[in-house]
């Protein structure tokens, strides 16, 4: 490969470029990486039970099981495919689902995160050997010792620091740059400066040197940016790990013969079969079978709708009861999925002007911090005519005052806040995600999916006769459509038995029909038997001649929705129900949860309308959503929450990731937040109260490295113990 | 106040050596599963017999 890779004296770029294509897809192609998720494997047993089986197979080259993020990766032959090895781990009686090698791939080494801990290292190293000199002189090493040890202190300190300071250099100049100023342009001049002048000082064998002040400055700072990629990493993985797990494949028909193939080698024209329970993977028109689809994450409505030969489908519809076979129209980044996104881009321009708590405090505090240090040089300099003590004074001042605890005062909290939330399920993957959560006066649902399970339950069948619950069981249980087995379960938890029928057939798309004492007899929708439709969701069942029965459904509540809504009412939060459902169907969830405020049918451009009206009176808006028809409202809210169940799209518009099944957390979570922040602000007043004593003795010239040391590392402490007593 | 002369490099090589060990640490990928790696240790799979 490399041999081929080395660029050739060639005048034409793509002649040289097509060898190197060439000799990359070769490369590629012969070991097949599968990645398996195993979210039930807890012991060293467990390890060793499942390598030994993966590794056992003759065409596995290796195996490995990772516990800390329950996972295998396994690396085989390319025949050998994630469904076998998937079904190997299954059959040692473990959990098993596979994942998107593709999208795993990109965290596979977080590269920042190992950067950043190196650096941390490395300053936590040269800190602690220039804090051990540093105490030497400060207990009265003297004359040619304290110089030498100085001089020391100088050699480990300036290479530390050009080395673990980069990422505050970096940022501090972006900023510079574009004319601003953020937390570490204070920082960065308050290093530089107790740099020079303690060079200066050691040159001239002084008594005060600021090495150690330098050193561990920047050895806790490092500590909190630090904590706070990792919080940002654990989030990040969590989410692409929710990603990965659905793999997008589709089974193509060439001449009549089916492949697997991944969703992104699909073409315009191609014909796709899509099973029962399967989700469209691209835009298209049916053109064998008939079927009812399900719509409810583009468009919110819970009823399932026909579908027939000729119909247009959009990606990320479910097919519930027969096969089809779509032709496609639209592929990739051209489907009407992947066109929401750009409502999605319009909204959140809204949402980048958030400026974070630390943010504003940098905003306060770098000119302020600036000024001091510039008055304390001049009245210095015009007292005594003399630069070196002006600037002795002026780097103490800087030091004194440098945000130390500042640094801390967000991380520590956002990581204490961030893992308990994830404990109760949450993930939280914006870093203000927590700040905007506690802001929040105005919470909107959407319904379908996220207030509701989207699983139809049968509402009337106790009132029913029950000759006709026993027909209506024996014709649903043979059924996968959502609401015969609703039917099905219902009944079965009733101590139902079903009648005896004969010839049952299921009829793609209309329902399920059979034979019952020389009387046909059919189960489903309104217009194949003969009734009228009901506003709400009801499936109908016809015996013979007689008039059908309509047997009705509600969706069922998700766990926890009623505790959610009623914990953000009685947080004097205002409670909004925005559905695309019908009328009917989402007054009375909404009567039933006690929402006061309701709107149905809403369009997904009415949604994300009716957010950013709300943001313009001024409320900070929560949406929790799950469907594509939400992404524009969730990319558009002050804040936004997404079940795990919710669509791609959905996830990544929203802030914070729900992994359970439960609402509940919700409204916990809006509580955890407003203490976070208040703790936040707690760490602010505790540093300034810090500043407010040392200042003073740093500006009137009495602070030594001592006193400077032991300001920084009391009130670094304090303020990450505070974060602790987050609750 | 000689043994300064020894005992500074000392201490500052000793010290060195601890953060090598860091770096070589994380550049071999060791914090990738502590979890498994706490476990495995316990294992007796590759007692007899190195893993191939």
């Amino acid at each position: 490969m490399t041999a081929t890779m080395r660029p050739s004296p060639s005048a034409c770029p793509a002649c040289a470029a097509a060898p190197a294509a060439e000799a990359l897809a070769a490369s590629a192609v012969p070991r097949a990486q599968i990645a398996l998720s195993l979210p039930t494997i807890h012991c060293s047993a467990c390890i060793s039970k499942i390598e030994r089986a993966l590794n056992a197979d003759n065409r596995v080259t290796s195996a490995r099981v990772n516990l800390t993020l329950k996972r295998a990766s396994i690396d085989a032959a390319p025949d050998v495919t994630a469904e076998e090895m998937r079904r190997l781990v299954e059959g040692l009686g473990y959990e098993a689902h596979e994942l998107d090698q593709g999208t795993l791939n990109a965290t596979a080494n977080d590269r920042a995160g190992r950067d950043l801990l190196m650096r941390l290292a490395v300053a936590g190293f040269a800190s602690m050997n220039v804090m051990l000199l540093s105490v030497s002189v400060w207990s009265g090493a003297e004359d040619a010792t304290r110089d030498m040890f100085h001089w020391i202190s100088a050699a480990i300190t300036l290479p530390a620091i050009a080395f673990s300071g980069v990422p505050f250099f970096r940022n501090a100049w972006a900023a510079l740059r574009n004319r601003r100023l953020n937390m570490d342009v204070p920082i960065v001049l308050a290093i530089v400066l107790a740099i020079i002048t303690s060079l200066w000082e050691t040159m001239l064998s002084g008594h005060h040197a600021y090495f150690d002040a330098a050193m561990a400055l920047t050895f806790f700072l490092l500590a909190g940016r630090y904590l706070d990629h990792r919080t940002r990493a654990i989030a990040r993985s969590a989410a692409e790990e929710l990603t990965a797990l659905e793999v997008p494949r589709a089974t193509r028909l060439v001449d009549g013969a089916e492949e697997v193939v991944n969703v992104a080698q699909l073409a315009v024209g191609d014909l796709i079969l899509v099973r029962p329970g399967g989700r469209m993977p691209v835009d298209g028109e049916i053109v064998r079978g008939t079927s009812e689809i399900d719509r409810s994450l583009l468009t919110g409505e819970t009823l399932p709708v026909f579908a027939g030969v000729g119909q247009a489908v959009s990606a990320g519809e479910v097919n519930l009861t027969g096969p089809l076979t779509l032709r496609a129209t639209a592929v990739g980044a051209e489907t009407s999925l992947h066109r929401m996104a750009d409502l999605v881009a319009i909204a959140e321009s809204g949402r980048s002007r958030y400026t974070s708590l630390a943010d504003s405090a940098a905003k306060l505090y770098a000119p302020g911090v600036h000024i001091l240090a510039g008055l304390s040089f001049m009245g210095w300099y015009l007292y005594t005519w003399d630069v070196r003590t002006a600037l002795n004074i002026a780097a103490a001042v800087l030091i004194i005052t440098c945000p130390c605890a500042l640094g801390l005062a967000v991380p520590a909290v956002t990581t204490a806040a961030s893992g308990r939330l994830f404990r109760r399920g949450m993930l939280i993957k914006h870093e203000t995600a927590l700040e905007r959560l506690a802001q929040v006066d105005t919470v909107v649902f959407d319904k379908t999916g996220t207030l509701t399970t989207g699983m139809p339950q049968a509402t009337n069948l106790e009132t029913l006769p029950r000759p006709v619950v026993e027909l209506a069981l024996a014709l649903a249980q043979g059924s996968s459509h959502p609401l015969a087995q609703s039917i099905t379960r219902t009944a079965r938890a009733a101590g139902i038995v079903a009648a005896d029928l004969t010839d049952l057939t299921e009829v793609p798309g209309y329902g399920t029909k059979a034979r019952y004492q020389n009387q046909e007899v059919r189960l489903g929708r309104a217009s194949w038997t003969g009734a009228q439709g009901l506003s709400e969701t009801a499936t109908f069942l016809k015996v013979g001649e007689g008039a059908p029965v309509a047997i009705t459904f509600a969706d069922a509540l998700r766990p926890g929705a009623a505790e959610a809504v009623q914990g953000l009412m009685d947080q004097g939060k205002r409670v909004i129900l925005m559905s695309g459902d019908t009328t009917p169907a989402v007054e009375a969830l909404a009567t039933r949860l006690g929402i006061p405020q309701w709107m149905a049918e809403a369009l997904p451009a009415d949604k994300a309308a009716r957010v950013a009206a709300l943001t313009a009176e001024g409320a900070h808006v929560l949406m929790v959503g799950d469907g594509l028809n939400d992404t524009a409202a969730l990319a558009g809210a002050h804040v936004s929450i997404s079940p795990a169940t919710a669509l791609d799209a959905a996830r990544v518009a929203s802030d914070i990731v729900l992994l359970g099944n439960d609402l509940s957390p919700i409204a916990a979570a809006c509580m955890t937040a407003k203490s976070a922040t208040r703790r936040i602000r707690e760490n602010f007043r505790i540093a300034t109260i810090y500043n407010i004593i040392a200042v003073p003795l740093a500006v009137a010239g009495l602070c030594s490295p001592l006193i400077a040391a032991l300001a920084m590392s009391l009130s670094s402490i304090t303020v990450s113990l505070n974060a602790l007593r987050l609750r | 106040m000689n043994i300064l002369t020894y005992l500074i490099p000392i201490s500052l090589i000793l010290g060195g050596v601890g953060l090598v060990a860091f770096v070589y640490t994380v550049r071999s990928n060791q914090y990738d599963d502590p979890e498994g790696d706490a476990r495995r240790i316990l294992s007796d799979d590759w007692d007899d017999h190195p893993k191939p």
